[in-house]
Order: C-alpha cells, then structure tokens, then sequence
C-alpha cells in the first residue's frame, strides 16, 4: 500500500518493542461481535482511479464546456492560475490550524491580509478569517447580533436574501428560542422599505437584507438599516455576489452593524457548490463577540512583528457550551486562495471584473427583453443578475437548453411555489462570458420557447 | 523499558535550516504595493460600457487595496508558505487532528473540471456525474459505519455534530417528548458541548473513571428519561477505546435516548468494526482525518452524518436518490427533514478527494486504522517512563502524556512542545483534553514509518534530558524558527486585527475603544 | 499569602467589608491557575446582584472564567484601571487589581464564606485532585 511506508520488518521490530505479538492484539478492547471486513471492491491503482473519476466528470455539463449563466448564490468568475497553483504547495495544503504560531506565520500573516481585504471591501472594521459559506455566515451573524442586544428575540429577513440562507436560519433557530420574520419584496425586485419598517419592533435584536439581493436587484441599504436603527436593532449586510463589492457603495457605508455572506466570487472556483468561502465583518465596539477565528498582529521574543490566534477563549475548545459557535474551522485553504486572488486584481482589477460583468449583463438584459415572448419581471436596478420571464415553464426551457450546451439560468420554481415564478429564471453574467455566448443565448431562447 | 531505540546523543543540535537557515519576514501583501502596478489582464469588453446603476449606489476608489504584479504575488506568497511548517515536510503530531499524508492524485482529481467548475443548480439531466459520485460517497460510508443512510451536507464536523442532535431532537419530538439534557464525557472535544447547547439542550458532564473511560455506574445514574443523548467520542480522546461500549449502547436505549458517537476518531478502527453494530445510532465523521482530504491551514471541512432507521426522515434536505432506472436526483419532498444547514450540497471538492481516497484502499481500508494504531502504540513504549501517562489503559490511535515530571522542573508541556520545533517537529496537541493536567497529546498516523517514529522518541526524549540539565534551552525554545516565541498575551491585550492604509491609523478612535472596557454590548 | 482580614470563596473570590461597602476580587491562587490576564468583562455601575449570581468574566489567553458575586448588593464602582490594563490583576489581586466596588445589602452572606486558612486548605484539596 503505497500510503503506509511501515515494511513487514519494521512491523515486526515494532510489534516487539511494544510487547504484542499481532497488529490484531492492540484491538483486543474492540468486542468480537462488533468486527466487519468491510464489502468495498479491491484498491483502485492510480490509473484506475483517474479512469473512474474522469468518466464521472465527463457525465456533467460544466462552465468550461458549456455557454453557462448560472449564478443564485454561486458564480462564475476567473481565478488567475497563480491562485490556483499556490494551493498545491505543501507548505498551504497539508498544514493545520495554525495553533503553533512559530512555525505558521505563512498561514497566519495570510489570514491576517484575508481579513483586511475583507474589511476593505465592505468598508467595516474587523473581519474574522472566515466561515463555511453564506448561509451559516449569516446565522452567525444574526447570533452575534442577539448577544449584542440582549432581551430580544426576533430576526428580521429581507425576503431578498437567498432562499437557502433563510431556510439555514430556520434551521439554526428552531431550538434556540429565536424567530424570524420575513419582510416582503416591493413590485420591482426590491426589499419593499416601508412593509420592512413596519414589521421591524421592539422585540427585533437584527434587520438582515441581501444586495445585490437573490433577484439581482440592487438595495439601497440606507433606506434598510434606518429602519433597523429606528428600533434600536443592529442591521446585518448580506452580500452572496461579492464581486459586486468593489463597483456597488459597500453596506459598512450605509451603517451596517454586520456584514456577512459568500466570498466565493472572489477567487475560489464553483466546485459543485463547496468549498465555499463564508464571511463576516463587523465595528471594533463588537469585535468581541464575532464568532469563528481571528489573527492579530503581535510581536516575538526578539520584538520583531509576528502574527498569532487571539480571542480564542470564545470557541468551543474553551468555553464549551458557552461559546459564541460551535464552529471550529475555517475554510483556510479558500481564504488563501480569495487572499491571493483580492491581492493579484486589486483595486483596479477587482472593480474591472465587475463592471465588466455589470455591462455584460446589461447587454443580455436588453437582448433578452427583445425577444419574443420574454420579459424581465423586475426593474429595480441589477448588478450582474436578473430574473427573466419565460412565456412557459422555465424548468423545462432550461432542461432543453442544457442539451444543447447552454446553462441558462437556474428556474426560481426550485424554491418557490408562486405562480407567478413558475415561468421565471434567473441569469447571471459574469466576466467570463462572451457577446457570442450572450447571442447565442438570446438566439436558443427564440427557438426554444 | 521494553524498547529498542537507540539513546539519544545528549543534546543533539537542532535541525538548523529546517525552514529556512535564517528567520525571514515577510511584508504584508499591502506593503508591497505600488501604485501604477497591475497583477491582472483581462480582455477587452465586447459590449458597449454602460451603467445603468444610479450613482448613489455606486462606491469610489477601495481605499488601500493593491496595486502589485503576479510576479510579486507569487514570490510573497511563496515566501510565506516558507514560514510555515507541513505534513510533507516531516511528522505533524498533533493529536485529534489526524495530520496524515494527502494524495496528491485526489487533488488532481478534484479539478476535473466535471467536478471543479460544475454547478449545483445545474439541471439534474446534465449533472448525473456529480449526483453518482455523492451516491457513491453515501454508499461507502454507508458499508463503514453499518448504519442506515448518510447525509454529507455539514460543512464540518462541528456542523456534522449539530445535524446529528437536531435529528435526534427532531425524532424524540415526534415520538412526543425532545427531552432536555445531552450527557457528554469530561474528556469530549469542546464542540459537542457547543453543538448540544445550540441545538437547545442542557449539558450534563459525565466525570471519567480511573481508567479514563466512561464509568457505567455514573452514566446509569445520569441516564434518566430526559436525557436525548449520551455524546460519546470513540474511541475517546486519550485515545481509548470504550471497552463496555454495548452495555454502554444498552444503558442509553433502555431509557429511549440516542446513543450519538463523535466519529472524529474513526481512523482508529476503519474497516475493522462499525459502529452501527456498536449500538450507535448516530456519528459524524472528519473527512479530514479519517478520509485524508487537507486539513489546508484550517479549513475546508466536511462533517458527513450516519444515522439508523429512526433517525432518516429527519436528514437534512435534499437527499441524494437514486431511481430503479439508474438516474440520480436530489429529493427535496422531505416533510420531517429538520431542514438546510448550509447551502447546495455540502463540501463537494472534498467529496471528490474522499471517495478517491476510499477507492484506493478499497476492501483493505482496515490498513488505516492497524497503521495508525501500531504507530501510536510505538511511540507510547518509547516514551512510557519518560514522560508520565496519567491514563494507562490500552492506546489506541495516540496517547496523551503530561508534563508532570518536567513541570516539577519549571517546564510545562507547551515549552515541551516549543523545543520539539527546534528538532524539526510540529509539537503535539497541548492542553487537551482538558482532564489531564499538562497534556500532550500525540497522534502519529499510519502514514509515518520507523524512522520517523524513532527520530521523534529520539527527540522527545532528548528533551526531557535537557530539562534535567538544561532547562532554560527549552524554556526559551523555539530558537531555530522562522519567528522566536510569539507574544500571544501582547496580541489579546492590545488587538491588532488589521492592516490600514497609512494616514488612517487608528480611525475614529475606534483601535483606542477596544481596550477602554467596551464590555461588547452597543 | 492570603489576607486574613478577607472573605473567600470556592469559586476563588476575595471580599473585604469597609462598614456597609464591599470590595471583590480575584484571590492569588485565581490569577496564577488563569495565567497572564487579557481582558476583564465587568458590570455598569447600578446594577443589582444575589449573592452567586455571574457579574463578569475574567480571560486570559488559554482560560475564561465566571467571576461570580460572594454577597448580594449594589454595584457602585468598577476598577477602571485594571479594565485598562489587566495585568494589573496579576500584579496584585489583592491590592490594586480588585475588580467591583458593592453596596452591601445584608451582613449574614459574609459569613457563610471561607476565612484565610479555610481558604488555604480548600485550595491544597483541590490541588491534589489533579
């Protein structure tokens, strides 16, 4: 087994060292009855591995084989090959949590640049060195919030924000004594400000509202956090197309408390839809109770600037069940590849990519409404994503263009069971595309429909 | 003592140049901006250049972020790997964390772009690769923990471990009662304590016996009919196996409760014994540790749950189906379900590389566990005698030592584990688990031969030497890293937490509240 | 070392009784076992407290603790200074590392507590559990 570089010699001397005479002796606290060769085929050579899995890829459509506009919360952006090629090296992918700050200043001083990107673009204060993805992000934000306003018990959520994302919170509050309420979206895409102030009470510790939101519209997060501050809850900024961040006036502008979502757009591929790459920020009065891992600059024996863990006494391995979480990891290898890819494009670089795929969008957007039979529902302004109305249902409009090579958008009926959304999808543009794509599009759209 | 290593020379000199020969800083990535410089090529826009987005919407300049060529990304990154310390370099003792070898082949195969640049929401018929190989994963985990279904939707164990309560809770709901007290042994890793409190439950803490492992009488008076869980890591996390484990499974049912099992380490017995025979009715599993996907400087992970009959429908949604004619699709008409953690399907990247791990050992993934077994125990002889073993019952994939024999010299196990850098090892897990005093915990893996288990005996007890003739070499260790001891006191004190563009130091007198005894609440 | 005009506790706290005014803090023992101290989470002058009720947490960079109230009472003054810098609780937890100032509201809880040498002999028992 070309994994256990222990020889049948070794094994002996081992055993002898040890004072048994089998491998099997060092299992004798294992009951008999519970023993099992497991029913698994023969290993696989490295041959037969690559075999294997390459016929499994080769069964799905993918971005690189296909004119591809999928997005909801997962997107299609570049990631430089330096970015990617960096992952491989050991020293990256086959280290730990840098517990042991002497020999893991690599990863530390990484972490503490990922964090300071992260504030950057949301223009907030403390950024921690991230979390799974988007929607525990936001549960961990919406929890970071009721420990800072103490007595309450109520989220608010803009039904703008990801389908998923609410059903996450759900899931997370159920036991926990807390509740959600959602507020409606107004007729032309957005968060409706007036119906969000008026379900925002007494009893609400948080405000949360996606932008650009899950239909692509662009909020005006002003008219969101003042409804929050009028009742003294804390407003939570969501942001799931983080490319958007560099183009569009970022949430820690317009008084957000928090800001969390999925930084996924920033240099860390699809990947089927994990690993993602989960965010928080906050102000410097709350950096306290900010779940999850955080590095600080300090200095060593000899002065010298060195980077450490610190505020480790929130997490579980301490407080138990007092802790802030119960998350333990971060998604280090994804923040190291979001820290280089934020690093390589810049502040020119990250702004290019999203206008880009602003204009890209906008040109689909005016195409599509052209055509026959199509209309675009919503007309608050978008960012880089939008929701077509097709004139049958969408599900099986996007079935037939995926034969055809063309991953058009993905059908809201997934999530939704109005009426009104059967026919709609929702298309996402991103640097990546093309005009020729784009009218490509446009053109199976025509004959499709 | 019953080993046959050679002594160590006194005081062997440190590994010099295991890192580097010479400390080396790094500038910050901002630091070494420059303005004018690009890292990035993009083409030309193919559309015309509009906005249609109002300008109250729209942000300036992002204040501070770079300005920097590939060329200088690629060498600062580069260089700040060289800081850090890694598997492949040399053994990675680090206790519970299961720092194992990481083929390189399933990196490979996770960037198949079927897998890497695919799409969750992409319509079910162009996605049957990636919906088989899910299946798959299912399957396997399935046959290695003998119990019902698996869901591989938790991001990490943490998140594995909380999917697992709010199923029990959700079943012992339906039956009528969710009961409200969750026993957890006083040796557990602190996230199920954590995971229980969020998913609404008290905790009550079950004090270990003599012998480190779960006493029978204690759990019997604990066990009451308002107790949904007993939480129990297995083997434990000083590394011993509960030999009682199916009186233990009888105890827990009698009085209706789950018997929910921390499968952080699974890689002890792996292919050897299944837990779904053990009585246990639900177990996350680290795919990082037992399945060998990167542990990647902390992240990502991948917490799968399996669960028995009982417990199925109550799996997060969607599960993944397969239909009597082959096809696959994602079910999401799941009424009991207790709903979503995440979003999509789960960690997929590390799906891929696990079940290419799995498919490599096959029928013989039961090496896993007799290697990582056969290495612990190695290490246990060679040391026994030398450091103290506070717990003696047999080991199984590590060992927990303490300092108590060196702290009677003024050195404790963190200076232990400081000089182990200076040999050219990662130290062991330090402090935990918390019920020994002074632990050091020490998990080699299957994936380190003899000579790497000598040099690191060796070396362990080099040190213990120098503590009886020199203790101020360990005590001021380590002296050949990158950085010398770093000051993490001065860190919490005064938090320091991000870079800012210069002129803007201190903004708002913000940095100044953070130790003025803002007591966190607005 | 431990002073013997002051009250202790099991969750090794100190009170000293000036007339109706209680001072708490953290005894020597308590410093040592939390190691170097990072940060101190104390209550707002004002606030009101049974006696074992949680008024704070004390944290150093490897533990967290519950500080918990020995008598019941009114908080009147918080230690600003060890707020600030709270390697002063290390320094000298007796003396200027103190913690709360409390308007005490009955005499009687005081004398449920540990003197000195209860203390001392609580504190080797618990040693030798380890």
């Amino acid at each position: 087994m070309k994994f256990l570089p222990t020889s049948d010699a070794d094994r002996e001397a081992m055993l002898a060292a040890i004072g048994v005479s089998s491998v099997d002796d060092l299992f004798a606290a294992i009951p008999a009855s519970v023993r099992h060769v497991p029913d698994l085929p023969p290993p696989m050579s490295e041959i037969e591995v690559r075999r294997f899995f390459g016929a499994l890829s080769a069964k799905n459509a993918h971005a690189k084989d296909c004119a591809f506009f999928l997005g909801a919360g997962l997107y299609n952006h570049s990631v430089s090959a330096v970015a990617d090629q960096m992952l491989y090296r050991a020293e990256w992918l086959t280290s730990y949590t840098p517990y042991q700050p002497e020999v893991s200043q690599g990863t530390l001083q990484s972490i503490f640049e990922f964090q300071t990107h992260i504030c950057l673009l949301t223009a907030m204060d403390v950024a921690n060195a991230s979390l799974y993805e988007g929607a525990s992000a936001l549960v961990e934000a919406l929890l970071m919030a009721d420990r800072l306003v103490r007595g309450r018990r109520r989220a608010v959520l803009s039904r703008g924000i990801h389908p998923e994302y609410r059903e996450t919170v759900r899931t997370y509050f159920q036991n926990l004594g807390l509740e959600v309420v959602e507020a409606p979206l107004a007729a032309d895409g957005r968060t409706d400000a007036a119906a969000l102030a008026a379900v925002v009470d007494d009893a609400t510790f948080a405000v949360a509202v996606q932008s650009p939101n899950f239909r692509g519209a662009i909020e005006d997060w002003n008219a969101c956090s003042e409804a929050a501050r009028a009742r003294g809850a804390l407003f939570v900024g969501v942001v799931a197309e983080a490319a958007s961040l560099a183009l569009l006036a970022p949430p820690g502008e317009a008084g957000a408390d928090i800001v969390c979502g999925e930084a996924q757009s920033l240099g860390v591929p699809m990947h089927n839809g994990g690993p993602l790459l989960g965010f928080l920020s906050c102000r410097t009065a709350h950096q306290r109770q900010i779940p999850g891992r955080l590095v600080g600059q300090t200095s060593d024996a000899e002065g010298r600037r060195a980077f450490a863990l610190t505020l480790s006494t929130r997490e579980q391995h301490i407080r138990r069940e007092k802790a802030t979480s119960n998350i333990c990891t971060n998604q280090g290898l994804m923040a190291l590849a979001s820290n280089i890819h934020m690093s390589l494009l810049g502040k020119k670089g990250l702004r290019e990519v999203a206008a880009q795929s602003h204009a890209k969008a906008e040109y689909l957007k005016g195409r599509i409404a052209g055509v026959p039979g199509y209309r675009l529902p919503d007309s608050a302004p978008t960012f880089n994503e939008f929701v077509v109305e097709a004139p049958g249902p969408a599900a099986a409009l996007l079935s037939r263009l995926a034969r055809r090579r063309i991953l058009a958008g993905v059908a809201l009926s997934r999530w939704s069971r109005e009426a009104a959304d059967e026919n709609r999808f929702l298309v996402a543009v991103t640097e990546m595309n093309t005009r020729d794509e784009m009218d490509s599009l446009v053109e199976a759209l025509g004959e499709a429909s | 003592m019953s080993v046959g290593i050679e002594d160590p020379k006194p005081a062997a000199a440190p590994a010099a140049g295991r890192l580097h020969p010479e400390p080396r800083h790094e500038p910050l990535v901002f630091e070494r901006s420059g303005a004018g410089k690009v890292g990035y090529s993009l083409p030309p826009l193919d559309v015309p250049d509009v906005s249609a987005i109002p300008a109250g919407l729209l942000r300036g300049e992002i204040d501070g972020e770079t300005e920097i060529t590939e060329v200088e990304v690629a060498r600062h990154f580069t260089r700040l790997s060289r800081l850090n310390f890694s598997i492949d370099e040399n053994t990675y003792p680090l206790g519970s964390c299961t720092m194992k070898h990481n083929p390189r082949l399933n990196e490979e195969i996770a960037r198949l772009p079927g897998f890497a640049a695919s799409h969750p929401l992409a319509p079910e018929e162009v996605s049957s690769g990636t919906l088989e190989l899910a299946w798959r994963l299912e399957q396997a985990l399935k046959e290695l923990t003998g119990l019902a279904r698996v869901t591989l939707q938790p991001a990490a164990g943490a998140q594995g471990e909380l999917a697992g309560i709010l199923m029990v809770r959700a079943a012992l709901a339906k039956a009528g009662n969710p009961r409200t007290t969750v026993l957890i042994p006083d040796s557990a890793h602190g996230t199920n304590p954590a995971s229980a409190h969020f998913a609404g439950y008290k905790v009550r803490e079950l004090k270990s016996n003599a012998r480190g492992t779960l006493d029978l009488d204690v759990l019997e008076a604990a066990m009451t009919s308002d107790v949904a869980a007993l939480m129990l890591t297995v083997p434990n996390t000083l590394g011993i196996f509960e030999d009682r484990i199916l009186e233990i499974a009888k105890i827990v049912h009698a009085k209706g409760g789950y018997l929910y099992c921390d499968g952080a380490n699974f890689n002890s017995f792996v292919g050897i014994a299944r837990p779904g025979a053990m009585g246990i009715d639900v177990m996350h599993m680290n795919l990082h540790k037992t399945f060998s996907t990167p542990h990647g400087g902390g992240g990502p992970g991948s917490g799968p749950v399996a669960v028995v009959d009982s417990l199925v429908p109550h799996l997060p949604r969607p599960t993944i189906e397969r239909r009597e004619d082959g096809t696959f699709f994602l079910d999401f008409d799941r009424p009991e379900s207790i709903g979503r953690l995440r979003t999509f399907l789960g960690n997929y990247g590390m799906f891929v590389r696990a079940l290419a791990y799995i498919s490599s050992y096959g029928n013989r993934i039961g090496e896993v566990a007799r290697g990582a077994v056969l290495n612990a125990n190695y290490i246990r002889a060679g040391l026994t005698g030398v450091y103290h073993l506070k717990y003696d019952a047999p080991s199984m994939h590590e060992v927990v030592f303490s300092d108590k024999r060196q702290a009677e010299k003024g050195v404790h196990n963190g200076d232990i584990g400081k000089r182990l850098m200076d040999y050219g090892f990662h130290p062991p897990t330090i402090s935990f688990p918390l019920i020994v005093h002074g632990a050091l915990m020490i998990e080699p893996t299957e994936t380190e031969g003899r000579t790497g288990l000598d040099a690191f005996v060796a070396a362990m007890r080099a040190i213990a030497r120098e503590v009886e003739e020199d203790p101020e070499i360990v005590l001021k260790a380590p002296h050949t890293t990158p950085v010398r001891r770093v000051d993490e006191v001065g860190a919490a004190r005064n938090l320091i937490l991000r870079w800012r563009p210069e002129g803007r130091k201190g903004e708002g007198g913000r940095e100044a509240d953070s130790s003025s005894g803002d007591s966190g609440k607005p | 070392m431990n002073p013997e005009e002051l009250h202790y506790t099991q969750s090794h706290e100190w009170v000293r009784i000036d007339g109706d005014i209680g001072t708490i803090g953290i005894t020597e023992h308590a410093q040592k076992e939390l190691g170097e101290i990072v940060y101190l989470e104390l209550p707002e002058v004002g606030h009101l407290y049974n006696a074992d009720d949680e008024f704070g947490t004390v944290e150093s960079v490897k533990a967290v603790s519950e500080l918990f109230i020995p008598i019941s009472g009114e908080i009147v003054q918080i230690n600003r200074a060890a707020v600030a810098e709270p390697g002063i609780v290390n320094d000298d937890p007796f003396g200027d590392g103190w913690l709360i100032k409390l308007k005490v509201t009955t005499d009687d809880e005081v004398r449920k507590l540990m003197n000195a040498d209860q203390y001392a002999e609580y504190v080797l028992a618990e040693e030798k559990e380890k």
